[in-house]
């Protein structure tokens, strides 16, 4: 399945959901993040978020940043 | 000697330090913990960005202890009031509080903020229910508003992002300073230590600043430099100054003079 993640597109060989995604992904960060076409989704919900070929998915963290 | 009357609420949160730093810039995340160690910072400011996926996994805040400070997610970036909006969302599900700065930038070669869009984007925040500390020009009729729509605090510029000019004009911030009740604190443009006190001694609630420490040849000095300069100068806010005057006034008493 096709995803955009982060304005790249990936190949996602067995998620099918975001906590699956996440899991596939290896993403360590503390503190993420994730929005799903645009729409920003709760870490409660990421396990009954289904994905599907061509969702737009963006992982956000903190970065050093000042003004 | 109580060296500072009142400590700086924002929020529903109290600090008492009057100096919030910037985790940008640095050369490693162990200079930048130590930088905001030195500076006494209770309340640091971070950016949120796209996790690079097949990168080095570390992280900012693996290296700074969130017992210890308040995070303050910016917007630094956003153009458009739907990327601040949805920046400041997704801040607050990363679990980095609800205490935003929110700058929408209106033009890319000074990084002037899009002060209609600020506004918006605030009214959106508030109602949400953050604390929004909007980055805005030093423009009374704006903070008024902000101020109105209820943003926590307003943080006018002293001078362009990362420029280093100091106050451009301080007149501008005092008026701010009567306009308006909520915190007014100075957000861009400090160069150096004299530039921070001068801020404090107007009687602004605190400064934020990253690029004139980090951006230091010594940052730990600089540090604590601006950590030293803020101090002084609130102090010398609350001591208040002798008023200006073109003659002079002996110090000294006139009776006793030695006469010949």
């Amino acid at each position: 399945m096709k995803l955009t993640i982060n304005g790249e597109t990936r190949e996602i060989l067995k998620s099918q959901n975001l906590e699956e995604l996440i899991r596939e992904l290896d993403i360590q960060a503390p503190h993420f993040a994730m929005a799903l076409n645009q729409q920003v989704v709760p870490k409660t919900k990421y396990a009954s978020t289904p994905i599907q070929e061509n969702d737009e998915v963006e992982i956000v963290h903190a970065v050093g940043g000042g003004v | 000697m109580n060296t500072q009357k009142e400590f700086m609420k924002i929020g529903d949160k109290v600090f008492k330090s009057r100096l919030i730093v910037g985790t940008g810039k640095y050369q490693s995340f162990d200079e930048t913990r130590q930088a905001i160690e030195i500076s006494g910072a209770e309340m640091v400011t971070v950016a949120v960005r796209r996790i690079e996926l097949d990168k080095n996994k570390d992280s900012i805040l693996n290296h700074l202890d969130p017992k210890k400070y308040t995070f303050l997610p910016n917007t630094a970036g956003c153009y458009t009031l739907k990327e601040a909006v949805m920046t400041c969302e997704l801040a607050r599900e990363a679990g980095l509080g609800n205490i935003v700065k929110v700058e929408v930038i209106g033009d890319e070669k000074t990084l002037f903020p899009d002060n209609e869009a600020t506004l918006e984007a605030s009214k959106l925040l508030v109602k949400d229910g953050f604390h929004v500390l909007p980055y805005c020009t030093d423009d009374v009729v704006l903070c008024k508003k902000l101020e109105d729509i209820g943003c926590a605090a307003v943080m006018p510029l002293a001078a362009p992002i990362g420029s280093g000019l100091g106050i451009r004009n301080p007149y501008n911030i005092k008026l701010i300073l009567e306009a308006v009740n909520i915190p007014v604190i100075i957000d861009a443009g400090v160069g150096t230590a004299s530039d921070a006190s001068r801020a404090m001694e107007l009687g602004v609630s605190g400064i934020l600043m990253n690029t004139a420490i980090a951006g230091a040849k010594d940052p730990l000095k600089m540090s604590l430099a601006m950590k030293m300069a803020v101090e002084c100068g609130r102090m010398a806010y609350e001591a208040g100054r002798i008023p200006k005057k073109l003659y002079a006034s002996a110090s000294s008493p006139l009776d006793g003079l030695i006469e010949l």
